[in-house]
């Protein structure tokens, strides 16, 4: 049996959101977590760590790409730079 | 190149005993630098060991672990060694094994995943204890040192548990081999000061592993003396043998 | 550390819409992620590359790691422990990256230690000399750099993502390797000479790094399609040289190669004819140490089976206790 396949978020000290950086193998939870400790934390790049079973993760199908994302393209009006404001109201 | 003999002097002294020259150095040791450097010996030996698996691990996952423990305790022995204000390199790579204050646990071969997980285990957690109440030793440097050390000790203990509770909790034949580790091992364990706390952070993680405590019996003397087992020599002659080769040379 | 050149052939005639579609999007300069649509040669080339790259890393700690306990000092025995960890480190990000194409991590170690998997050829040399450690971080590290630039813009996504990482990562590694020779050239006659002896022994092995010469070379076409390669094989070799040659000759040294030459009109270095026989004979096994190396892989992995099993028997009695 192959051990299970995790995948592993990094927060950064820079206090971001937690990014994805790599996966680590590990028979459970609690070694993963060490394990993508001492695999992808290496040079002081980590404040917290996620790890997820790989096969939990649902992803989006590519083929559907089209019909999730380009809709939402053509709605500038949700963009701050399709109104108008005179400069002399300054900032807002 | 010493000066050759003179004359007089072969004529005194048949060849085999002529005095040669060595590259060994003795260290005066007051009772800090007795400290420092058992300190510091348990831990470049240790770390000396670990790093011995470096491209055997069992997974490619422990092989960066081992090597983080390994660099974690090279670097306490560096820091230690400095802190006796004589040269590091001097005192890791000159002194005669019977010189040397390791605990004797620490020098033993690696054998198998699972000694080296249960050696590592017995020794974090003395280490574990003795740098959590150095934070507040008198001498500034062992306090800085344990700081540090602290931290990296912690996690020592919590990797070499986890292992060894999957270990003694997992097959029937890794079971049986951590179970021959911690037998093996136990009468290493004789000089370890605060033996009660020590046995008591040890016990729960033993049970949770299933494993039997062994009686406390008979046990090895430390090494702190300079006694130590058959393999610390060997260690040292593959260790310094550059340094010994081409005395003086810069690295 | 390094990914030696491959041989693949074009089997691309696919001129379905979705080769067509993906085409675009590489000539585009746009990532290809994981459950994308790709032809089966494009996942199948990758595969290979980047497991054989992988498995380069991993064996690649074997030669530096021979000198960990022999490091004469505690600073060069960190930093040489840091250097081979990293290498497995690199070794498994880019497992990782292999395994977004639908392969095991174990499938890919059961190719290697069965012999069906190529490594780099560099690996099959042994390390004999404290100064082998440094012309190791200096030339082999400095041909792996070389290569491993151009792939942080691999077309595929989780390849490049990994490249950057190592290469970031890998940028001290030439350095160290460097400063170790520096430091034999300055000492004693007796470190000068192991600085020179390493050298005569890595530099055309070093050279062979960047595989076959591109008149030989099968693959170039599709691997340049897909934009998997950005440069060719001699040309990278020449980048190389170029950069390597004042190097060594500021450290004192000689290169062993005695029609090594600076071309004033072409601002290149030539260098002598490599000796190919020797790379197919180190490829196809009969290097030095290909047997040694193998071995080595195979018990560590024979030897740790007991371990992972014992890590998912645990894992599945605790699965059944909650």
């Amino acid at each position: 049996m192959n051990t299970p396949l995790w995948e592993v978020f990094v927060r950064t000290r820079n206090g971001l959101a937690h990014k994805h950086a790599g996966s680590v193998h590990a028979a459970d939870a609690t070694m993963a977590l060490q394990a993508a400790r001492d695999v992808y934390t290496r040079r002081g790049e980590g404040l917290s760590l996620w790890v997820v079973p790989s096969n939990a993760i649902v992803a989006s199908d590519p083929a559907d790409r089209d019909m999730l994302f380009e809709p939402t393209g053509s709605k500038i009006y949700r963009h701050p730079t399709f109104y108008e404001v005179p400069d002399e109201v300054g900032h807002m | 190149m010493p000066p050759a003999p003179s004359r007089k002097e072969r004529r005194r002294f048949p060849s085999f005993l002529r005095p040669m020259t060595t590259t060994s150095i003795a260290v005066e040791e007051s009772p800090r630098i007795r400290t420092l450097l058992a300190l510091a010996d348990d831990a470049l030996i240790l770390g000396h060991r670990i790093s011995e698996w470096t491209g055997h691990a069992p997974t490619l996952e422990e092989e960066l672990a081992f090597a983080n423990i390994a660099l974690d305790l090279i670097g306490q022995a560096r820091a230690l060694y400095q802190a006796t204000g004589q040269n590091e390199d001097e005192l890791a790579y000159l002194r005669d094994p019977h010189r040397f204050r390791n605990a004797l646990i620490a020098e033993l071969p690696n054998g198998d995943f699972a000694f080296t997980i249960v050696r590592l285990f017995l020794v974090s957690v003395a280490s574990d204890q003795f740098w959590r109440s150095a934070v507040q030793n008198d001498d500034p440097d062992i306090a800085a040192i344990a700081a540090k050390a602290q931290k990296e000790t912690a996690y020592h203990v919590r990797h070499a548990a986890d292992w060894l509770v999957r270990l003694g909790d997992g097959t029937a034949e890794s079971h049986r081999r951590a179970q021959n580790a911690l037998d093996a091992l136990w009468p290493y364990t004789g000089d370890i000061v605060d033996r009660d706390a020590w046995l008591q952070a040890v016990a729960p993680v033993l049970a949770r592993a299933t494993l039997t405590q062994p009686a406390e019996g008979w046990m090895q003397p430390s090494g702190r003396d300079g006694r130590h087992t058959e393999h610390l020599g060997h260690l040292l002659a593959e260790m310094q043998i550059l340094p010994r080769t081409y005395p003086g040379a810069t690295w | 550390m390094y990914s030696q050149a491959l041989n693949t052939r074009d089997t691309s005639t696919d001129s379905s819409p979705e080769a067509i579609r993906f085409q675009a999007r590489i000539d585009d300069e746009q990532r290809i992620e994981p459950n994308d649509w790709m032809p089966e040669a494009y996942r199948r080339t990758l595969i290979r590359q980047i497991s054989q790259h992988a498995h380069s890393e991993i064996v690649g700690m074997l030669p530096e790691g021979n000198w960990i306990t022999r490091a004469p000092s505690l600073r060069r025995k960190a930093a040489l422990l840091a250097k081979v960890q990293d290498e497995g480190g690199h070794g498994l990000y880019l497992y990782s990256a292999a395994e977004t194409l639908g392969v095991a991590r174990e499938d890919l170690e059961d190719q290697l230690l069965s012999g069906r998997a190529k490594y780099s050829s560099i690996f099959n040399y042994p390390t004999l000399s404290w100064a082998d450690i440094g012309t190791i971080g200096w030339l082999v590290d400095g041909a792996a750099i070389m290569n491993q630039i151009p792939l942080c813009r691999c077309s595929y996504g989780p390849y490049a993502r990994a490249m950057i990482r190592v290469c970031r990562e890998e940028s001290f590694h030439q350095r160290q390797g460097y400063e170790i020779v520096l430091t034999l050239c300055r000492g004693t006659t007796e470190q000068k000479a192991m600085a020179q002896d390493a050298l005569d022994r890595w530099w055309w092995p070093c050279l062979m790094m960047f595989g076959p010469p591109d008149t030989d070379s099968l693959h170039s076409d599709t691997s340049m399609r897909w934009k998997i390669k950005r440069f060719s094989n001699d040309g990278l070799r020449q980048k190389f040289v170029d950069a390597t040659v004042p190097q060594g000759h500021f450290l004192g040294l000689t290169f062993p190669d005695p029609e090594l030459r600076f071309d004033e009109t072409e601002g290149h270095w030539q260098f002598g004819a490599i000796d190919w026989d020797e790379f197919r004979a180190v490829l196809s096994g009969n290097g030095p140490c290909n047997r040694e190396r193998l071995e080595a892989r195979r018990k560590a992995h024979d030897d740790g089976a007991w371990v992972r099993e014992a890590a998912l028997a645990h894992a599945a009695k605790q699965r059944k206790t909650a």
